[in-house]
């Protein structure tokens, strides 16, 4: 890999300093000169791609076929029979139940309580407002470790345990600085007269935030939620340590416990199951990359 | 027009939800949780006060140690994995591919957004040995070597772990820092290879000192990820064989929940944050210092 990066650009300039060869030739030449590359790439790919699509027809194969075949080929028939398998008998129906129910309340809090805060740190003029904004941002460098011991005692003894409660709030405090910390960044790029004017016709601020503020930062919002999305759907930690019940479990710890469960050797439904487990995040990648690919590392920078 | 903005009220509305729930469910807990390092017990048996026991202990225990010596090797080899393999996938990218990388920065990233025990799973199948012959053995044996038992001994289980947390993240950095090489002026590159600078000098010399802070950044979170690593490790190996891949954070949830010592879990989650703290610190002003020298 490394030799390609070096060799093409040079490689690229050298046919005018030699004499001009025959169309044909040069064609040949070229398409020499890039071979390397191309095998880079094609490899690349390859590496990052088959594991998915051996995932993929390996879901479909019957346990003959797991024990007996060679582990390459390819399934002699599309068969569902892993899927509802899984769905069913694995209980993965139930998780992924399980894993909306708790997601989708906590992404939606997350939002609306971090971008009011983002707009109440960034456009609201008050004293002490870096100190807090400083205070969220330490929450994203603490490890999950440090709360959790304290939490799961509070959830045992205020009877939320048994519940998906206990998942909710945890997830919004964890995805809470992240989002305040961008919504900042993203108000800061509004002048704040826009936000004056609207109270000059007499609304109120708040009314001018949820009015004004709310849908010129859809865009972010829209990336944030995307993010957080990723962060808590695939998240494990939380979900282990708070769901002491079978019924409780979200799709990654029932995925997890899945061979412990269904017996070691069901390799059908097991590969179904990971790909029930795939397929939502991938479906949403597949719509939305360069969304995603561009949220998820500002995360990164930012943090 | 100070006041409108100004309100006290208003600044209370918007504000208080997500302080509130930040600060009982984050810095509460956190304060609570140093509180646990001096007690011993858990949530259903009730604590009893041990003054400094659990520091103590942890500091003679070696398999707190052995965590300690895995969690850095473990960050250090994944670390340096994820952000140069990274950094090449976007040399490739900015410099060989140039505009036709779209589809193949697209196509690189999408492992990322796999949930990790799913990539676990499908990795502990793709290295089995038995019943069935997973797909690296099944190569190994095309070529007429041995299947190897990649889960078998700790050397090979890391081995397993770090390919799997970097074929993840390639994509990752790969993006992460092709967004600070594509920034570098053409005109600076240009003078450079004007001035003779090609290949490796010139990445040398010009991109890479030009690229430091995005590198800089993707090293610290590269860093503060790896040290926490958890998901992927319990799902793959669950820190077996023995506790040869048993980072901190695997053996302080073990310690918490397997045998209810909340105070001695508490201690193990201390250390972590600390050692995450003065890394993240460390690597920080080490770089300060080399941009005000350079």
């Amino acid at each position: 890999m490394t030799s390609t990066t070096v060799s093409a650009p040079g490689a690229v300039k050298a046919p005018e300093r030699r004499p001009r060869p025959s169309a044909g030739a040069r064609r040949l030449r070229r398409f020499l000169v890039k071979l390397p590359l191309n095998i880079v790439v094609a490899l690349i790919l390859v590496i990052t791609i088959y594991p998915l699509f051996w995932l993929v027809i390996s879901s479909f194969k019957t346990n003959d076929e797991f024990i007996n075949g060679d582990a390459f080929a390819l399934p002699s028939t599309i068969n569902w029979q892993n899927y509802v398998e899984a769905w069913t008998t694995g209980n993965m129906g139930q998780y992924l139940t399980n894993s909306a129910l708790a997601v989708f309340p906590a992404l939606a809090l997350i939002i609306v309580f971090g971008t009011a805060a983002g707009f109440a740190l960034e456009v609201m003029v008050w004293k002490g407002r870096n100190a807090v904004l400083l205070a969220f941002l330490v929450g994203i460098m603490v490890p999950g470790q440090m709360i959790l011991l304290p939490l799961f005692t509070v959830y045992f003894q205020t009877g939320l345990s048994g519940t998906l409660w206990p998942l909710i709030i945890t997830y919004t405090a964890i995805g809470l600085p992240l989002t305040v910390f961008m919504m900042a960044t993203f108000f800061r790029a509004i002048p704040r007269e826009v936000f004056e004017a609207s109270t000059l016709d007499g609304a109120s601020i708040i009314r001018s935030f949820f009015v004004i503020g709310f849908p010129m930062v859809r865009n972010g919002i829209f990336t944030i939620a995307l993010v957080q999305f990723f962060f808590i759907w695939n998240d494990l930690l939380i979900a282990l340590t708070f769901t002491n019940s079978s019924d409780l479990r979200t799709i990654q710890v029932g995925l997890l416990n899945f061979t412990g469960e269904f017996g070691a050797t069901q390799y059908g439904p097991l590969f179904a199951a990971i790909c029930i487990n795939v397929f939502g995040t991938l479906v949403l990648y597949l719509v939305l990359n360069q969304r995603v690919m561009k949220g998820l590392t500002a995360g990164a920078v930012k943090g | 027009m100070k006041h409108v903005l100004g309100d006290k009220r208003a600044i209370a509305i918007l504000l208080g939800p997500a302080l509130l729930v930040y600060t009982l469910v984050m810095l509460v807990p956190v304060i609570w949780s140093l509180g646990y390092t001096v007690f011993e017990g858990n949530a259903i048996t009730g604590f009893t006060f041990v003054g400094f026991d659990n520091f103590v202990r942890a500091a003679g225990d070696p398999k707190v140690w052995d965590a300690v010596l895995f969690t850095i090797k473990y960050a250090v080899v994944v670390t340096v994995g994820q952000v140069f393999m990274g950094y090449l996938m976007s040399l490739l990218y900015v410099f060989v591919l140039k505009r036709s990388s779209g589809i193949i920065r697209t196509l690189v990233f999408f492992p990322v957004v796999l949930p990790t025990v799913a990539v676990a799973l499908l990795f502990q199948k793709m290295f089995e040995v038995a019943p069935t012959t997973g797909i690296v053995n099944t190569v190994i044996n095309a070529f007429g070597g041995d299947s190897v038992d990649w889960f078998g001994s700790g050397a090979n289980a890391f081995l397993i772990i770090a390919i799997m947390d970097i074929w993840r993240s390639i994509g990752f950095y790969g993006v992460l820092l092709y967004a600070g090489i594509v920034e570098i002026p053409e005109d600076t590159l240009e003078s450079a290879r004007l001035d003779g600078a090609t290949g490796w000098s010139l990445v040398l010399h010009i991109v890479i000192p030009l690229s430091l802070p995005v590198l800089l950044s993707a090293i610290i979170f590269s860093v503060n990820g790896t040290l926490k690593v958890f998901d992927s490790i319990i799902a793959l190996t669950n820190g077996g064989p023995g506790n040869s891949t048993s980072p901190l954070t695997l053996y302080m949830f073990q310690t918490s929940f397997s045998y209810g010592e909340y105070g001695y879990g508490s201690t193990i989650a201390l250390l972590l944050t600390i050692i995450c703290l003065i890394v993240t610190v460390f690597i920080f002003r080490s770089s300060r210092r080399d941009l005000t020298k350079a």
